[in-house]
């Protein structure tokens, strides 16, 4: 097996290590470093269960690689404050199970920094790439835009 | 499952990538946003030897104007054509069809570059190039040549790139004032592959149209006849709809079959004429 040393800062913490070269930057953060609220469904880009944000951008964690990685600021659901959607995901019911869930934060978390007051097509045109298997999605909806209208001014 | 091993390289120049991949080219691939390649190493339809990563070639990530052109680096990514302001003065096609591509996941690694080089035949990106006229600079150690797009595509994920060749940029020319570009596809959800879709680039009213196809043929495809047609007579309009459907012969899909797909071409050509007439 090939490996790799990288050097990157995760949730803040500059972190070391000698890395499988075919390791995905999601299994990276799960495994090795126990970030285990990024989750892992398809493996293939379709679900967004593994949205991590790598240097402030939204990607899937399982289509980078770990040494892709090398030298980048990559944040998870754990490393990042979001109480206002935290909490109106929790009291709208925008989740069952919570498998999509840290995904469909991070998406809904940049998709309000850099469109404060979507539509409610805007926000399920940003969230088309986070798949929920439960709440058929309007309640996700719901808390999306009501973080939206409780942030305006 | 999880890609084969392999082994990674990661030049820091150009001249290093082509260095290697001159040695390593026919058992190697290239990795740019890894978007299409990621997911065939996850499901082991691809297992190159050798995996070269271009992702920190810098001078590959630029959007440069040209003396009646723009060239845009292969390495630009999906939302960053979306956040050029020169591209969507420039070539607002663009900007309408990148925001059918995939999710923003996605487009924060996807390439311009990969797109092209991937040569899916459903991929908004070669169709908008075809639109636009464009060339493809292709370089190996050896030298470099430029192709023109219906030149490049050359079936499914087929193109003229050798193994020893990385595309480094595409080249458009600029087009003339008060001209068109309009893009519309059809796809089942936000996001997903289209099932048709249909680019429309003229100057001087619709005077001298290019209608470029995705999603109907093996590759990115010019709609010829109507293109004639509208060209000697922009206002036959409704003969373009009618015939636009049969230039195109597309695979045989139990779920779309080859008729609803060239029904959704012509439907395609009448919104993309609406708008031309608000
Ligand atoms: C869920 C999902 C949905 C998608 N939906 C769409 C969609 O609707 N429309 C669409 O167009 N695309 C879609 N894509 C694909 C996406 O646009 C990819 O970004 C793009 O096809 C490939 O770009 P890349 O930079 O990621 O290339 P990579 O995956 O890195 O490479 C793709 C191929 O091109 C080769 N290559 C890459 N760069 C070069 C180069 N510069 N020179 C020579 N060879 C090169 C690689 O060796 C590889 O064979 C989707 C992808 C996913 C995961
Ligand atoms: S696990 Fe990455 S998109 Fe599904
Ligand atoms: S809450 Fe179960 S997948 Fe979304």
């Amino acid at each position: 097996m090939k490996t790799r040393r990288i050097a990157l800062t995760v949730n803040g913490e500059t972190v070391e290590r000698e890395v499988p070269v075919r390791q995905n930057l999601v299994d990276f953060l799960r495994h090795d470093l126990g970030f285990t609220g990024s989750h892992v469904g398809c493996e293939q880009g379709a679900c967004g269960a593994c949205t991590v944000v790598l240097d402030d951008q939204t990607v899937r964690g399982c289509l980078v690689l770990a040494v892709q990685a090398d030298g980048a600021t990559v944040e998870t659901i754990e490393g990042v404050q979001l109480d206002d959607l935290r909490a109106a995901f929790h009291r709208l019911n925008a989740l069952q199970c919570g498998f999509c869930t840290p995904g469909m934060l991070l998406s809904a978390r940049e998709l309000l920094r850099d469109n404060p007051n979507p539509s409610r097509q805007q926000i399920r045109d940003y969230l088309s790439g986070n798949f929920c298997r439960c709440t058929g999605y309007q309640a996700i909806v719901d808390a999306v835009e009501t973080v939206a209208l409780e942030r305006l001014p | 499952m999880k890609a084969p091993d392999f082994e990674y390289l990661r030049p820091e120049t150009l001249a290093e990538a082509l260095a290697m991949l001159a040695r390593h080219g026919e058992d190697g691939a290239i990795i740019a946003g890894g978007q299409s390649l990621l997911p065939l190493l996850h499901f082991r339809l691809a297992a190159p030897a050798y995996l070269i990563d271009i992702g920190r070639l810098e001078p590959l990530k630029q959007i440069v104007e040209g003396d009646g052109y723009i060239e845009i680096g292969a390495l630009v990514r999906h939302c960053e054509l979306a956040a050029s302001a020169l591209i969507g003065r420039e070539f607002p096609l663009l900007h309408q069809a990148v925001e059918h591509i995939a999710h923003p996941g996605v487009r924060h690694r996807g390439t311009i570059g990969g797109s092209l080089a991937m040569a899916d035949p459903a991929a908004e990106l070669g169709a908008c190039c075809l639109a636009l006229a464009g060339d493809v600079l292709l370089q190996s150690a050896a030298g470099q040549r430029w192709v023109g797009m219906a030149d490049f595509f050359a079936g499914i994920y087929e193109t003229a790139l050798a193994a020893d060749e990385i595309l480094t940029a595409v080249r458009l020319p600029r087009r003339g004032h008060g001209g068109i570009q309009i893009f519309n596809e059809v796809a089942r959800r936000r996001g997903d592959f289209a099932m048709a879709g249909l680019a429309l680039v003229s100057d001087r009213g619709l005077g001298s149209p290019r209608l470029a196809l995705l999603g109907v043929s093996d590759r990115p495809i010019l709609a010829v006849r109507a293109m004639a047609l509208l060209s000697q007579d922009p206002t036959a309009t409704e003969a373009a709809i009618a015939l636009i459907g049969d230039e195109v012969d597309p695979a045989d899909d139990p779920a779309y079959p080859p008729a609803y797909r060239r029904h959704l071409v012509g439907v395609l050509m009448r919104r993309t004429l609406a708008e031309l007439s608000p």
